[in-house]
């Protein structure tokens, strides 16, 4: 007769997107014992969706990926708490009220926190980013209409930055948008893209600041922000809000004297184990100790923490397995401008000597593509799309199979993901492409 | 100073505040409301053709000006700004008051006609009879409550249409799909029938109403004894419709469907579905997306069909036994032949698609064709002309009441405020059920999942009209293939992220083609896969 052993006890910390797709997986490969933690909310919810609850498309219950019932039934526990401290020699979680919790293997699916760079007044009432539920319910109380909040200023413009512009803006409090770079994103998007981005937010009535940084963020009376100072120019800038949206952090103050080895996040290796056997770390809380091809050793993105949380999931089910991320491939939405990009498209200042761009802007300044070549073979590396939609399988295999801009160009119409009817601009893309390569 | 400035603002602060041209344009169209409510309560109106032209166009000019303060002058794209936190379109008081008017509108307009001023012996009263100089002007008849109903509907799809369309300016493919219903309710389902009832002004036509894009089983009383005489004694053309309308069924809709899946007749043609698209726009969040509801969905919308097939099964045999010898087709040899003509595509589906059908399907397939044949069975068993254990005339007479007048009316329309705006077309149309198994076993219609890129925000699912959890196959990079889906596109276009393309495409790798592309590796791709 068999040994009656226990089932090894799996205990993920975030139920995040990471956090949740590592356990559906183990859950789908074994009947080992599963308990998420989180002190955010009961249920996985999508952190995606946290601007369409603020904007009214959608309410909290619509941005739960499952209901309620899916976890009791694929028998994953979920546990409500904040986790102060993690021993990984005794195996135990000591949470918040001092309860324990004891695992066999760990995963640290944490997330973020937003950034805050020891501006003078960062920690003022009204002073908030935006990343989690709570922030969220923060903002509700800060900035329920343009009675309570009559000017809010948004420092920082990433993806965060401009989403918290476009929630502001659809409940008519006027926007002051400060951004560091010359033009929007542009560490990261071409200059012809950033551009029309900028044009775009300006459509909307933001007030939008390129170029500035904030020196600091003045309090009322009553310890709550009444204004923001810009370094370069001295002006003060009345405000009930200011949102910090200057990247995002990983959240891991608590390990801080767990012997985890930490850097800017937790660092793992390609197995995504940390240096604590037993341990691992998946989604924005991890750090690669070396990046992997171009990507950042902390990718804080939803596509990336789904991938790695399937990956764990293989190691943890005894199949060891390397985190091999596919093609790169990201997206966004800029106010009313979807944004997708296939491969690697670098900004003016990031861009490799070799990466020549072609880019074609719509007159109708709502639609650009620009699609990155290799200068000396004519390898495609990378599209970035604004406005049209393209098809993510094509792209997967274009990369794979090493075509050339030329090819890609011409069947271009092939990767077209808009809805039926749609105008396609394959021609017109195709006759710039041309022109420009006869002017070379 | 503050109320001052509250009152003179034009932005509005939460999204949920009406503009100064929305107030404005809500009080034109009540007003317009207001002389119908007036003439209903017999208020005499001395010139009734100018006052029901005032009427329709207060009602029209207000919707459509109301669109304006909504969407004229802001960039294009997704206008959902404060939905739920409206009352009427996030179940809040306006629209309990909505759905109780509406859903008593409807009750009297199904079974106390009289009080709308219906007076089938003499002179028409109240807000009938201000609808006279219309229905004389098309079709030289006095108006019934049909009439009224008909143009009010009519009415509604244009000008909601105009408003959706302002909505959707930056989408053709909603746009076009919005002019489609609109065409298709004005010709088809409110100007060709009353031209029709001109024909009748000669002897040789004794036409009923037909609305030619109606199709049985929605259309139910195609094949009632009346409609038949009608048909069958109006010459050619009657015999010609006849045929078009037995055709519609089971020729036409099948080769559509398979083409381009039911949309082609639910969101585009489909007076139902044009209702729901347009007036019923801002309540297409309101519907139920969870498992549960879609498990009461497939049992009750398959028993309506079930009890469809039987009754015109019942009615049409009827109509044979009444005349035998009238016509070449025998009440035995109609029999026989419905028995074989449902027998036969259910072994061939259970054949050739056994692997696509769950557990219950499979279950409810056979308890249906099992009922149906019984039934059949019973007749030829007992030989006499008490068909089916019921009158034919009573299961009409009931179907008529239940499916009819209660599902499709009263509660279809009457709660669009509380439940959604296609609770009949996804509980209870028998002519979605057959299209949807048709589009889930046999059709290029789909809508493809965009790889990796969903970031299972919920915008899809939450703007389903039809509850469908249209993130559950996203997120997982499958393709949504769901019998219910009526291809309005709207999940394509509320999708912030471009993952969501409504296509005709291969039968083969339909499902689920795209799973390997979640963004890992293939190989790790592959064991994800494993099932």
């Amino acid at each position: 007769m068999p040994l009656h052993q226990p089932m090894e006890h799996i205990v993920i910390i975030g139920n995040g997107i990471s956090g949740v797709t590592a356990a559906r997986h183990i859950r789908k490969q074994s009947d080992k014992r599963i308990t998420i933690i989180s002190a955010e909310t009961d249920h996985f919810f999508s952190r995606t969706a946290l601007m369409y609850i603020y904007m009214g498309h959608m309410k909290y219950e619509h941005t739960k990926p499952y209901e309620d019932w899916f976890w009791k039934k694929n028998n994953i526990e979920l546990k409500r708490a904040f986790v102060q401290q993690v021993k990984p020699e005794a195996g135990e979680l000591i949470l918040s009220g001092g309860e324990t919790m004891a695992y066999d293997k760990l995963i640290l699916a944490v997330g973020s926190k937003p950034n805050k760079f020891g501006w003078p007044g960062q920690d003022l009432d009204g002073v908030q980013g935006l990343y989690s539920f709570n922030d969220l319910q923060e903002l509700e109380l800060n900035a329920p209409n343009n009675k309570v909040c009559k000017r809010a200023v948004i420092v920082g413009g990433g993806l965060i930055g401009i989403e918290l512009a476009e929630m502001l803006n659809s409940r008519g409090i006027p926007v002051t948008f400060l951004v560091r770079e010359t033009s929007f994103w542009n560490g990261v998007l071409p200059s012809g893209e950033s551009e029309m981005i900028n044009r775009h937010i300006k459509k909307h009535h933001i007030d939008l600041h390129l170029g500035v940084n904030l020196k600091e963020i003045l309090s009322d009376e009553n310890g709550k922000a009444r204004a923001v100072v810009i370094a370069e120019t001295g002006e003060e800038i009345p405000c009930d809000l200011v949102g910090l949206t200057a990247g995002v952090t990983p959240n891991i103050d608590f390990l801080k004297d767990s012997g985890i080895e930490l850097g800017r996040g937790i660092k793992v290796n390609r197995f995504l184990e940390t240096n604590k056997p037993g341990i691992y770390a998946i989604g924005d809380c991890a750090e690669q100790h070396e990046a992997i091809g171009n990507r950042r050793p902390v990718e804080a993105v939803w596509y990336t923490g789904r991938m790695m949380g399937e990956v764990v999931a293989q190691t943890i089910c005894g199949n060891r397995i390397q985190y091999n991320p596919g093609h790169w491939f990201n997206s966004a939405k800029f106010f009313d401008i979807e944004y997708q990009t296939y491969g690697w498209v670098h900004s003016d200042q990031r861009k490799p000597e070799y990466e020549d761009h072609f880019h074609w802007i719509h007159p109708d300044d709502t639609k650009c593509i620009t699609i990155a070549t290799h200068r000396d073979s004519g390898k495609f590396l990378g599209i970035n799309t604004f406005g049209i939609r393209m098809r993510h399988d094509i792209f997967d295999k274009w990369l794979t199979e090493e075509r050339s801009t030329d090819y890609v160009i011409q069947h271009l119409g092939a990767a077209n993901f808009d809805p039926e009817f749609y105008r396609s601009f394959e021609t017109e893309v195709l006759s710039a492409y041309n022109s420009q390569t006869v002017n070379v | 100073m503050d109320r001052i400035e509250r009152s003179m603002s034009l932005t509005g602060e939460p999204p949920k505040a009406l503009n100064t041209i929305q107030k404005i344009a809500t009080l034109w169209g009540m007003t317009g409301l207001a002389i119908l409510v007036l003439a209903a309560l017999n208020t005499s109106f001395p010139n009734k053709g100018l006052w029901l032209v005032l009427s329709l166009v207060s009602i029209v000019g207000g919707i459509v000006l109301f669109a304006k303060g909504a969407y004229a002058g802001k960039p294009e794209g997704i206008k959902n700004h404060g939905v739920w936190f409206k009352s009427v379109s996030g179940r809040g008081f306006w629209a309990w008051v909505a759905g109780i008017s509406l859903t008593g509108f409807y009750v009297i307009l199904y079974f106390y006609a009289e009080l709308l001023g219906l007076n089938p012996g003499g002179e028409n009263r109240g807000v009938i009879a201000l609808f006279d100089p219309l229905s004389l002007l098309l079709s030289g008849n006095p108006a019934s409550q049909w009439f009224v109903y008909g143009t009010l509907y009519t009415i509604a799809i244009i000008a909601f249409g105009i408003k959706f369309i302002w909505k959707y300016r930056h989408n053709r493919y909603e746009r076009i799909r919005t002019f489609s219903v609109m065409f298709f309710q004005t010709a088809f389902a409110f100007l060709i029938p009353e031209f029709m009832a001109r024909l009748n002004e000669s002897e040789a036509y004794n036409l009923p109403y037909y609305d030619l894009k109606s199709v049985w089983p929605l259309n139910y009383y195609l094949f009632d004894g009346y409609s038949l005489d009608g048909l069958l004694s109006s010459g050619n053309l009657g015999l010609y419709m006849l045929i078009f309308g037995v055709a519609s069924i089971f020729i036409i809709t099948p080769i559509l469907t398979y083409k381009y899946g039911k949309r082609w007749y639910c969101s585009w043609v489909c007076g139902c579905g044009a209702l729901a698209e347009t007036a019923g726009d801002s309540f297409r969040q309101l519907s139920d997306k969870s498992m549960f509801a879609w498990k009461v969905e497939r049992w009750v919308v398959h028993s309506v069909l079930v009890f469809a097939v039987v009754m015109t099964t019942a009615l049409v045999s009827t109509y044979l036994g009444n005349d035998p010898g009238a016509h070449w087709l025998t009440r035995d040899i109609f029999l026989v032949g419905v028995g074989v003509f449902l027998t036969l595509p259910f072994a061939a589906i259970w054949y050739f698609k056994r692997d696509s059908l769950k557990k219950d399907a499979k279950l409810g397939a056979i308890a249906y064709l099992v009922i149906i044949l019984a039934l059949l069975g019973i007749h030829f068993g007992s030989g006499n002309d008490n068909i089916f254990l019921f009158e034919a005339s009573n299961l009409r007479q009931w179907y008529g009441f239940l499916i009819g007048a209660v599902f499709s009316g009263v509660i279809g329309t009457g709660f669009y405020p509380i439940f959604g705006s296609r609770v009949w077309c996804r509980f209870g149309c028998p002519m979605a059920a057959i299209m949807g198994i048709q589009q889930r076993l046999f059709s290029r219609f789909r809508i493809t999942t965009n790889g990796g890129q969903c970031i299972s925000c919920g915008n899809c699912s939450t703007y389903c009209e039809m509850g469908i959890d249209v993130r559950a196959y996203a997120q997982k990079g499958e393709n949504i293939v769901r019998a219910s889906c009526v291809g309005c596109g709207i999940c394509s276009a509320v999708c912030p992220r471009g993952v969501l393309k409504l296509e005709n495409g291969p039968l083969d790798g339909r499902i689920d083609a795209n799973q390997v592309l979640l963004g890992n590796d293939v190989d790790l791709m592959a064991l994800v896969n494993k099932k």
